[in-house]
């Protein structure tokens, strides 16, 4: 049978290895927010001829219209991105207009976006509250529905831990996203970070299902086979349900959804291979580490990985 | 037996949901009891407009006293508004306290669009004794909005970005203002000007009598929003409670101020703090690229269930298309609108319906290879899987709570749209994980006889 809590602490460091170098680069470079967190003005445009100006001329066109910090990026489908402080309807019909004229042909606006400064930084707020409001409850349903076994709480606590996890991973993965390829978090990344969190909690209950019935039936066990054994047990079922099902959708929608869609597509499949993997080999672990209260032996010096019966 | 009632109670859904689902359905007509039946796309896949106004007023302002009622009534007018500019499936929501969430879906012109929502549209009718104030002058008047006794705000002025020229701080008198109006319409007179044609109320009709009857040779100026749109010359009393509106409008100008004073003035002034647009072309391609991409991994996924689960594998392959047909039919009754998140929020539901079918037939091989019979196999995996089952869902159900309650109360329509999706989603595919599969299964079971377990069933 595999023993996958032996190397427990192996997972939980390469989790670190992906989880860190993206939360430093958030920390040093930022996260790519979009105007829908920072408040601010997207104007999405096509050119009648398809061949979008030079970047640099259209900032200056805003400039000297007294718009400030604008950023202009050429998209794959020659269209341009624009990029700045937040625009009244009027205005932005003056930017249009002078784009129109200095460049000589027809706009298209195929996409516009407007958010006031206050109502971005209100969004990102409510959103954490709401997220933290919904990680408490579901400790608290956790730890109602698994009463029958010894310290239920626990069950719940780690399901949120490693929710936490699955959330770090999509973050640090947005934040490698907006360094290297110009990613923006925005309010659809918001979306495909709320599935993972859903997503995440539920796997984790199918796996610590499975620990319930049968810390029941094998009343003598160690925790540590116990878990083990119902790691294994529902092995194929997490196998079968994440890779086989929700990731062919997901790849299909990143091959053949749209540019918009190609983005959220990737974080969900990263995602929520997350919320399988941490079920497995984050949430469960943690569980036999808080059993075992290995923290006693971490710098102690003694090997803490002993190998269970 | 109880499986042929079940089987009974499937077949009645379903059907009922294929109908439902038809695209030419005519909608329900019972008595008194009307409900059209379509599918509503949501601004990201058809493009449009949404906005979210704002009540423009400092927060503990004294009028903030009695502003849930204002609001109220301010969501109505916007709705009434909108529903004048005759955009098809518009929403008017309000969101919290202070914000009122607008979507338009196919809105060619946002701009107008919101202009004509958001205006205070406050018409008064302003005495202007012999000399005319220039038109689109901005003047003080007597009137205030609301409880706000310090003046009302001049919305206009700032979304035209030039500032016309400001009377010199004299307070004009106003007779009456747009509640007198009784109905308004759009004219053209014998020069082809476009005109606003109204009567007035019994009440008003007085007023305007008595106005009109001692002020003969005067001017009685026209104002909106505090700004002079015509100056006409009293030229004999009106006693009959007729009267028109000139100015230089255009097709569209008077049309928009007709829908402003039909449906009376906001009782607060609104801001726009946020609007986004997207081009019906940048919809489409979104909309189009989804469906062949959800297309296509609905067919691999249920190739793969066949093959993997065999005969399992197939009658969840029809609990998943059922499963899609009552989700879809819902979508079309409530209707709950389909937005990218909203697909989103149906691909993870699809996922935990396919897991629950996965969970329940891992199970079975379990306790198949563990030598028991079919039968008691059957049972015992349902009843096995079921904990799990209800416990993730549930989960799942309590994060879509407290994330709906997010965002309705915040106009964060995105995230509302995922949590409705996500929640019904859930429910339906409990329905039929528990109902449609086992039903199946056990009907099969008790007509044919399986021999080859292994093969069937792919241990």
């Amino acid at each position: 049978m595999f023993n996958i809590l032996r190397r427990r602490y192996l997972f939980f460091g390469i989790s670190l290895l992906i989880i860190l170098p993206g939360l430093l680069i958030a920390v040093f470079k930022g996260l790519g927010l979009s105007v829908d967190f920072t408040g601010g003005t997207l104007v999405e445009m096509q050119f009648e001829s398809g061949d979008p100006p030079q970047p640099a001329a259209v900032i200056e066109v805003y400039t000297r219209l007294g718009v400030t910090d604008v950023q202009v990026q050429t998209t794959g489908q020659n269209t341009l991105v624009a990029r700045s402080t937040f625009l009244d309807d009027a205005t932005r019909k003056e930017v249009l207009e002078a784009l129109e004229s200095e460049f000589d042909q027809a706009i298209t606006v195929l996409r516009f976006e407007s958010v006031g400064p206050i109502i971005g930084r209100e969004v990102a707020i409510r959103a954490a509250i709401a997220i933290a409001v919904a990680a408490l409850v579901v400790v608290l349903y956790i730890t109602l529905a698994f009463r029958g076994i010894p310290h239920a709480s626990r069950y719940g606590i780690c399901a949120i831990l490693a929710m936490i996890h699955d959330v770090a991973i999509v973050v640090s993965l947005a934040a490698i996203g907006s360094l290297f390829w110009g990613w923006q978090v925005n309010a659809l990344f918001l979306t495909a970070l709320l599935t993972v969190i859903g997503f995440s909690v539920q796997d984790k209950i199918v796996v610590f299902d499975r620990i319930r019935e049968n810390t029941t039936v094998y009343r003598r066990l160690p925790f540590e086979t116990l878990v083990n054994h119902s790691i294994v047990q529902t092995l194929q079922r997490s196998i079968n349900t994440q890779l086989m099902t929700v990731e062919f959708m997901l790849l299909a929608l990143a091959l053949f959804g749209g540019i918009t869609l190609r983005e959220f597509a990737v974080v969900l499949l990263v995602g929520l291979f997350s919320g399988t993997y941490s079920s497995i080999f984050i949430a469960a672990p943690v569980l036999v580490v808080w059993e075992n209260r290995e923290w006693r032996n971490w710098f102690g010096g003694k090997n803490s990985t002993q190998a269970p019966a | 037996m109880r499986p042929y009632r079940s089987l009974i109670l499937i077949i009645i859904i379903v059907i009922l949901a294929i109908w439902i689902n038809l695209p030419d359905n005519p909608g329900i007509h019972l008595g008194g009891y009307n409900k059209e039946i379509s599918t509503r796309l949501g601004l990201d896949l058809v493009g449009g407009v949404q906005a979210l106004l704002e009540a423009d007023l400092p927060e503990g302002s004294p009028a903030d006293t009695d502003l849930s009622e204002k609001m109220r009534t301010a969501t109505i007018i916007v709705e009434n508004r909108v529903n004048g500019l005759g955009v098809n499936e518009a929403v008017v929501q309000q969101a919290g306290d202070r914000r009122i969430v607008v979507e338009l879906p196919g809105v060619e012109d946002p701009e107008e669009a919101i202009a004509i929502i958001q205006e205070t549209g406050l018409l008064e009718f302003v005495e202007m004794g012999t000399s005319p104030v220039p038109e689109g002058a901005i003047v003080q008047t007597d009137y205030a909005v609301g409880s706000s006794a310090e003046g009302a705000p001049v919305p206009t002025a700032e979304v035209t970005g030039e500032s016309p020229p400001v009377s010199d701080g004299q307070v004009l008198h106003t007779v009456m203002t747009g509640e007198v109006l009784k109905t308004v319409e759009v004219q053209t007179d014998q020069a082809g000007q476009y005109i606003i044609a109204f009567t007035l109320t019994p009440e008003g009709s007085r007023t305007f009598g008595d106005f009109t009857t001692q002020n003969v040779g005067n001017i009685l100026g026209i104002v909106l929003d505090k700004q002079v749109i015509s100056t006409p010359r009293v030229e004999s009393a009106i006693t009959e409670g007729e009267g028109i509106i000139t100015g230089s409008f255009t097709a569209d100008s008077a049309n928009a101020l007709a829908v402003q004073l039909r449906y009376g003035s906001l009782p607060i002034p609104l801001k726009v703090v946020e609007s986004r647009t997207i081009g019906p072309s940048l919809g489409q391609d979104s909309l189009q690229k989804s469906l062949i991409a959800l297309g296509i991994g609905f067919t691999i996924v249920i190739l793969f269930m066949a093959l993997y689960y065999r005969l399992p594998g197939i009658l969840a392959d029809i609990a998943i298309i059922i499963y899609a047909l009552i989700t879809f039919a819902l979508f079309r009754y409530i209707p709950v609108t389909l937005t990218l998140a909203g697909i989103a929020g149906l691909m993870l539901s699809t996922g935990s319906a396919l897991d629950a079918n996965i969970l329940i037939f891992e199970r079975l091989k379990e306790e198949l290879r563990n030598g028991r019979t079919m039968r008691q196999a059957v049972d015992i995996s349902w009843k096995r899987a079921w904990p799990s089952i209800r416990d993730s869902n549930i989960a799942t159900l309590i994060t879509c709570a407290i994330l709906f309650w997010f965002g309705s109360s915040f106009g964060a329509t995105i995230v509302k749209g995922f949590s409705v999706t996500l929640a019904l989603g859930v429910m339906v595919s409990l329905f039929t994980a528990i109902l449609v599969t086992r039903t199946l299964l056990s009907l099969i079971l008790s007509y044919l006889e399986i021999d080859n377990y292994a093969r069937w069933f792919g241990l």
